[in-house]
């Protein structure tokens, strides 16, 4: 929804959460959007296909966690194929007008799929853990250098990843092209790092997948478009952290997942 | 496809009994002859599907024909062990927060205002010892139906794994049997599968190992869900539709419940590979989503999954649950491939399937609504008012049975019982070096760190697991139970923990069950729960051997004996009764889950120290109470000295732990259980990244040091207190043992004294090292 210029309340905000068969993710991303005092329409992909629902109603669009389609063949492969072959002119409208969409986890993996990220004339995959298995486990994010979604966000973030293929994999021999392309088009939003903030630098547990350059977090050019495999809506509140009986703050407070949402909301709250 | 018919009306016993062997049907003579007496007034042979029905509806597995038999004990007749323990708790309690209890899918109690939270706990272990990943998956897919069929949103898993020592030589191992470590792997990878898929968080479990597991798994898989009173709907009549949604129907799990009430042959791969059925996490999280938009919209009557016995027994006992007979048409059933025969398409156990009842004017919106999350949903047939269950294939009437002999004129089964003691002695021994028997005990599979299975399992989809099952500063601690916060708008949460220990079975059945209850309970007060209700999952060897009959009869005892007097009423439960092979029975194996209530989860309580300096109590009584402790395990024997449980002592150290809890005194608190002080205080050390210095001599003057530190006595938690909390906290514990043993260090190390003479000193580093590395994935 394009109505620049005009002021928008962060109530009138309406996010759409697109999910299918096996996206699980939905209800908390829905509650954290909620709880930021905007609107969340959590809609199954077929009624967007269908054309009973345009993607020109919304503000911005979120595709929340979960195996859709069982990941089989690859994750969100499926999921991702149906977005480029029946909505690649919608949502490539919806981007190019500078609208904000985030991809949690299955949902960054749907983005690459769908070629909507990086963005440029090549295709990524985001491929089987190193560990060879699903892990959930919380580890340390770093800001980066990506787009609107990390503009409020520490520098530092603690967020947990919940997944069996998140290891970000770059054509084979242009690796090293690729990597510098995105890092100067300021493309990589977050990076795994040490619990002190130092590169992870590879090493387990600290990049949990084995992500090439501990890539966590990717936009397109225009930083509007951010997958990340880190799950933002389970860091919401302190009282979703491991550790926070540990007083780690009051576990009523906003944990750092919460500055993920802000800043997309603040985006098209204060964009123009 | 024809059904056939079965000449049993002439037959001999020699001849009943073949054809129940032959068919696989699991059922005894006395079953046959009255089976037999019905169709011979009929004046005519039962057919194929007939027969079938018969043998789902009263096998062990759907009837639990020895719990609800009568057994002949030595010290006399036990009428219907279930109503007289179990249940008994529940009726004799009858507290008023209890929904609905043995009698649906699942226990239900009230949570808050309109929501009650819904719990079952089942088990899946002939299918996960043949095929472990599709056997352990379709388990918890199963239980997770039973959440759906009381129209629940389930919101957590658990799961207790019981296997063979993965140290087991290829060449012990009995013919046609598979590795303990093959079975793990595979089952911790299916029970993963499918909760991971679905969404659902799996945040409680244990995994024991045993050499009685090898040929005999046991895999108990649990689930929680919230159910809306207001939306509960079980009030089905004549005339309303049966509409059956979900996966295709196929061969897989035909004969799944005959399977279950079998002992395992080593042939048993061959011969069942048919019973165990494939699962698809991703279907039934469609069915799920649908069954919630029908439940909200109230446009069902009824519902219930299907599960042991397939169609036969779903139709049956929803029929027989609303006085009502049932007529089915087979062929409008969708299969997965042509040509299957009509009793298998009616007792087939494949997976994701629902039975949803509703009013014919519900019947177009229902579909619609299925169709609308690509579920498969078909009218199948409709509830009658002739008593009778009815099956047509393709015009063909193939059964025509009372639904009033089907469910109320099974033979009841008399057993016999003996109470075996067993002859065993306490152990004499010369104490060791401490140090080294701790680190050699963390190591021990039992005792060691899970951190490598649960990392495996989502345990925070839905963001609602507040405490989880990995706690500390690096969060790798143990924690005594989870808590979720299922609701957006409330403080409350629900405390989810279990208690088992079967090597107390191996000494008596009774203190084993007794421990397991306080076990379950202790956990759930140590991070804060209260209002506790229990679930009982016995896994037996065959009881129709007297003295595996016996045990269970005195477990089954001590179940009421000691919930009574916690005042924790039993919601639901399991029995497994053939555990058994040709190489032997599992030890008596009785899981007890927990499902408490914390009015304000920003009040719970963790089990990693939080700081140096703070004191350290022991609460509860130490006795020497090492009977199949794992001290006495690590020095090869078994003892007598099993621990008892007093639980009119206990509950005045549960209720003062949780008055210190709700005043916020207790800055950390774990449970004891095995390894008993020991292992509990170095657990706390690894979350807390602090160490510790305890004087043991407070604890009992007269008990060797070693005892002390190992005795797994139970109804005991240490807990962490500030100086400054200290009075405070000492007076509510007046009139219980509560001792003061130490206090905690920056210094990463746990040093012990006894009399002010060190006794043990060691450093985190090296024993949490032991910890981690026991038991791998």
């Amino acid at each position: 929804m394009a109505d620049r210029g005009e002021t928008l309340r962060l109530e009138d905000v309406k996010v759409l959460i697109i999910r299918a068969p096996g996206t699980n993710c939905d209800a908390e991303t829905k509650d954290a959007v909620f709880d930021m005092g905007a609107r969340a329409d959590v809609v199954h992909l077929n009624r967007i296909i269908k054309g009973n629902i345009s993607l020109e109603d919304y503000h911005g669009i979120i595709l929340p966690g979960g195996f859709s389609f069982g990941d089989m063949v690859r994750s969100g492969v499926i999921l991702g194929k149906l977005l480029r072959y029946n909505l690649k002119k919608e949502f490539d409208e919806f981007i190019a007008e500078g609208n904000p969409v985030l991809g949690i986890c299955n949902g960054f993996q749907a983005l690459i799929e769908a070629d909507f990220l990086p963005g440029l004339d090549i295709s990524l995959a985001l491929g089987k853990n190193i560990s060879a298995r699903f892990e959930d486990r919380w580890c340390h994010i770093k800001r980066y250098r990506g787009g609107l979604f990390t503009r409020s966000v520490g520098e530092l973030v603690k967020i947990p990843v919940a997944n069996g293929e998140g290891r970000l994999i770059l054509p084979e021999g242009k690796e090293e092209k690729i990597y510098e392309e995105l890092e100067e088009n300021r493309q990589i939003a977050f990076k795994y790092a040490t619990g002190e903030g130092k590169p992870a630098m590879g090493s387990y547990p600290e990049n949990p997948s084995g992500s090439y350059g501990d890539i966590a977090g990717l936009t397109n050019n225009a930083g509007n478009v951010m997958g990340m495999m880190p799950h933002p809506e389970r860091a919401f509140y302190r009282y979703m952290y491991p550790d926070w009986t540990r007083d780690y703050g009051k576990p009523e407070g906003y944990g750092d997942g919460y500055y993920i949402f802000k800043d997309m909301l603040d985006y098209i709250v204060k964009k123009l | 496809m024809q059904a056939n018919k079965i000449e049993i009306i002439d037959a001999d016993s020699e001849k009943l009994l073949r054809i129940s062997m032959e068919g696989q049907l699991a059922l005894n003579l006395e079953e046959m002859q009255a089976i037999k007496k019905y169709f011979f007034e009929l004046g005519r042979n039962p057919t194929d599907v007939e027969l079938e029905t018969f043998a789902q509806t009263w096998s062990e597995h759907c009837v639990h024909k020895t719990f609800r038999g009568l057994i002949k004990t030595p010290s006399g007749e036990v009428d219907n062990l279930l109503k007289s323990t179990v249940a008994r708790v529940t009726h004799e309690l009858s507290p008023e927060w209890c929904f609905s209890v043995f009698e649906d899918n699942a226990g239900i109690v009230d949570f808050e205002g309109d929501y009650a939270i819904a719990f079952k706990v089942e088990t899946h272990n002939h299918p996960s010892s043949i095929e472990p990943f599709g056997g352990a998956a379709t388990g918890v897919g199963g239980v997770i139906r039973d959440i759906l069929g009381v129209w629940g949103e389930p919101i957590a898993n658990t799961d207790v794994l019981c296997f063979g020592n993965l140290d087991i030589n290829y060449s012990e191992l009995p013919t046609g049997f598979k590795h303990p470590r093959f079975i793990f792997n595979y089952v911790v990878a299916g029970i993963g599968y499918y909760g991971n898929n679905m969404g659902i968080p799996t945040v409680n479990g244990a995994i024991i190992f045993d050499n009685s597991y090898i040929t005999n798994p046991l895999v108990y898989c649990g689930t929680v869900g919230i159910v809306n009173k207001s939306k509960y709907r079980r009030e089905a009549k004549v005339e309303d539709i049966l509409i059956l949604a979900g996966g295709k129907t196929g061969r897989d799990g035909i004969h799944g419940v005959t399977f279950a009430s079998t002992e395992l042959g080593d042939k048993a791969e061959e011969i069942f590979s048919v019973a165990v059925q494939i699962g698809d996490p991703i279907e039934e999280e469609k069915i799920k989503r649908a069954l919630l938009e029908i439940k909200d919209k109230k446009l069902g009557n009824a519902i219930t999954d299907l599960g042991g016995g397939g169609l036969s027994s779903a139709i049956g006992e929803m029929a027989d649950t609303f006085n009502c007979g049932a007529m089915v048409y087979l062929e409008k059933v969708p299969l997965k491939y042509p040509n299957m025969k009509p009793w298998e398409i009616w007792v087939s156990e494949s997976q994701e399937r629902m039975l949803v009842i509703v009013p014919e004017k519900n019947k177009e919106s229902v579909l619609e609504i299925f169709d609308s999350e690509e579920v498969e949903a078909m009218e199948i047939g409709r509830l009658t008012g002739d008593g009778l269950l009815k099956a047509f294939h393709e015009r063909e009437k193939v059964a025509e049975i009372s639904i009033e002999f089907l469910f109320h004129s099974i033979p009841r089964v008399v057993r016999s019982a003996e109470f075996k003691e067993n002859v065993l002695k306490e152990p004499e021994f010369e104490m060791g070096n401490l140090g080294e028997d701790l680190k050699s005990i963390l190591a021990m599979p039992n005792i060691a760190s899970k951190e490598s299975v649960i990392r495996t399992y989502d345990h925070e989809v839905r963001a609602s697991t507040v405490i989880k099952p990995l706690q500390g500063e690096n969060h790798d601690g143990p924690g005594d139970a989870s808590v979720l916060k299922p609701l957006r708008n409330s403080w409350q949460g629900i405390v989810i923990s279990n208690g088992i220990n079967p090597e107390y079975g191996k000494i008596s059945p009774y203190w084993m069950a007794a421990s397991a209850i306080d076990e379950a309970i202790r956990n759930n007060i140590a991070v804060g729960g209260r209002r506790i209700a229990l679930l009982d999952n016995f896994c037996w060897g065959n009881p129709e051997k007297p003295e595996n009959l016996g045990s269970l009869v005195k477990a089954a005892q001590a179940c009421y004996d000691i919930a009574k007097v916690y005042r924790t009423p039993f919601i639901s439960g399991k029995d497994s009764l053939y555990n058994e092979s040709s190489s032997g029975a599992v030890t008596p194996t009785l899981l007890i889950s927990a499902m408490g209530i914390i009015p304000d989860i920003r009040r719970a309580v963790t089990m990693g120290f939080k700081g140096s300096g703070n004191y350290i109590y022991l609460a509860g009584d130490t006795g020497k109470e090492l009977g199949g402790s794992h001290y006495y395990k690590l020095n090869d024997c078994l003892g007598i000295s099993v621990p008892k449980v007093e639980p009119e002592k206990a509950i005045k150290t549960f209720k003062a732990v949780t008055e210190a809890t709700d005043r916020g005194l207790v800055s950390s608190c774990h449970d004891l259980s095995e390894g008993g002080l020991g292992v509990a205080l170095a657990e706390m050390c690894f979350a807390g990244g602090y160490g510790a210095k305890v004087e043991l001599s407070g604890v009992d003057g007269e008990l060797r040091e070693d005892f002390i530190l190992f005795s797994e006595s139970n109804s005991r938690f240490l807990i962490e207190v500030s100086p400054s909390r200290a009075g405070e906290f000492e007076e509510l514990f007046s009139d219980v043992f509560c001792s003061k043993i130490g206090k905690t260090l920056e210094k990463k190390e746990i040093v012990v004294f006894s009399r002010d003479k060190n006794i043990l000193a060691e450093g985190l580093d090296c024993l949490k090292k032991a910890w981690q590395t026991g038991v791998r994935l």
